[in-house]
């Protein structure tokens, strides 16, 4: 199986680990990822602030390169690119006015897009095309007595839950099941983490990562399991300021979700980034049976 | 709708506000907000907000937006969409929160304390300059500009980053960069025209 694949600015920075892992983790299911040529950001929440037309205009440059390559799907890993990208193809099928700007905007420097890119989120391809029957078969090391929180946080499957459901989503618990794990009942799940918001306004993020990791401690959790950069981030550099505020002493693992996967296929911690994290997981990497 | 907006901006902002949301695909049905309260109910900043999700429809309503959009309300809305999944009359608010950031931002009305508008405005600054977001550049400017004790307070953690090599320095330019600001200086001329 091929893919192509865009890995987003996070990527490149922040959240390097969850590329590299994703990157590890697919290579084991036999999945190559072919990086798509000269992407750009996709604008996240920012652009739509400024001026709608162009947040769509500029996302869907991604996806007339990716037509252009002569695909039709796109792979993507964080969930905040994976919802403007989706959500870019909604509304230039739903709106002939937003179709005809972004088809102009981008006829303006020489491209064109007909809207038929599909954006696949990378656990929509883990569970639907692969299969977890076929993930089962790859395990080498499972993930026995893990206990897993599965945190999908908010843009995985809100607003379009084009794989999963938008409120109780369950590819994620699903899929570490299937590794062995022992995937706790997660309540805070699909709660917002903050977002930017903990750059802007921190006291209301740290409320809000509060009580993720709050839920998650209470449910036994070993290890959180993340799928988006932001959401990583924000759940587990600002464990001490959440601390801080409230008085606890969280120090909880939070890896991405491809990072443990990772492990359970075999591949060496080193190859999945697990430095980069900052709460260490070395006693998770060592409470997994050889 | 009802006109209760006394001075000209406000007028203004309404008309504005009723044409763009009339504009977007499924905008009409703001019209049969029930004002029933999940959108609120559900959203996790409204704790914090001046006008709540349903306020900010009944204030609409009301033809006073303007209040709204002065407030602090749109800049706590995180895009989490769960007021947007949740409405039983099929309204997108986060949609609507948008719009209502970029009247914000248009008519330059933004409340003292957000230090929102300046994160977005460097966003969209940094992918127009490398045609992806330096997060380093984005934070660094962000913080020595309007917040320098964050800048402080962050100084622990962004050198933890720093060693785990999740905070490179260096941008990374796209060789297409030029297509972003020609792409957004297209539409801007074609607003200009339909205007
Ligand atoms: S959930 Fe929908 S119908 Fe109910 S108050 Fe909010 S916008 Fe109106
Ligand atoms: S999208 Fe915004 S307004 Fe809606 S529930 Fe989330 S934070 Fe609140």
């Amino acid at each position: 199986m091929r893919y192509l694949y865009y890995p987003g600015c996070s990527a490149e920075a922040t959240g390097k680990a969850y590329d590299i892992s994703t990157r590890a983790m697919m290579a084991k299911l036999d999945v190559e990822l072919a990086e798509l040529d000269d992407w750009n950001c996709c604008g996240a929440t920012s652009y739509f602030s400024v001026r709608e037309l162009e947040s769509f205009a500029i996302a869907a440059r991604n996806l007339a390169i990716a037509q252009q390559m002569g695909e039709d799907e796109l792979c993507v890993i964080c969930n905040a690119c994976y919802t403007t990208l989706a959500k870019t193809n909604r509304y230039m099928a739903d709106d002939p006015e937003v179709f005809k700007a972004v088809q102009g905007a981008l006829g303006a420097v020489g491209r064109t897009y007909d809207g038929k890119v599909k954006v696949r989120h990378v656990m929509d391809i883990l569970v639907n095309d692969i299969g977890l029957e076929a993930v089962a078969e790859k395990v080498t090391r499972r993930l026995t007595g893990i206990k897993v929180a599965p945190y999908y946080g908010c843009q995985f499957s809100r607003p379009m839950g084009t794989f999963d459901d938008p409120e109780f989503p369950t590819t994620m618990d699903r899929f570490f099941a299937t590794l062995g794990a022992d995937v706790i009942d997660y309540p805070s799940k699909v709660k917002c983490c903050g977002g930017m918001m903990m750059l802007t306004k921190a006291e209301g993020a740290l409320h809000m990562c509060h009580e993720l990791l709050k839920t998650a401690q209470d449910g036994g959790a070993d290890v959180i399991v993340a799928a988006c950069p932001l959401c990583e981030m924000n759940l587990e550099a600002y464990q001490p300021k959440v601390n801080k505020m409230y008085g606890t002493n969280f120090n909880i693992p939070v890896m991405y979700f491809t990072q443990l996967a990772g492990l359970a296929l075999g591949v060496e911690p080193n190859k999945l980034a697990i430095d980069k994290q900052v709460v260490s997981c070395d006693r998770v990497i060592a409470a997994i049976p050889a | 709708m009802t006109e209760l907006a006394t001075t000209a901006q406000a007028k203004e902002l309404h008309a504005r506000f009723y044409h763009d949301v009339m504009s977007m695909p499924g905008g009409e049905k703001i019209r049969i907000c029930q004002q029933c309260g999940t959108c609120t109910g559900s959203c996790p900043t409204s704790y914090l907000m001046d006008y709540g999700p349903r306020e900010v429809i009944a204030a609409f309503r009301a033809g006073m937006i303007d209040r709204v959009v002065k407030s602090n309300t749109i800049w706590l809305c995180t895009s989490c969409y769960y007021c947007t999944v949740r409405c039983p009359a099929g309204i997108k608010i986060t949609d609507l929160m948008y719009e209502l950031k970029r009247l914000a931002i248009k008519y330059d009305l933004l409340p003292e304390d957000s230090k929102n508008p300046a994160l977005t405005k460097y966003f969209v600054n940094s992918v127009h300059k490398h045609g992806r977001n330096h997060e380093v550049e984005l934070m660094g400017k962000f913080m020595l500009t309007k917040d320098p004790g964050l800048a402080f307070k962050f100084a622990g953690l962004g050198m933890k980053l720093f060693m785990a090599g999740r905070l490179p320095p260096l941008a990374k330019n796209i060789k297409g960069r030029d297509e972003l600001t020609k792409m957004a200086a297209y539409l801007e001329a074609e607003e200009a025209k339909a205007q």
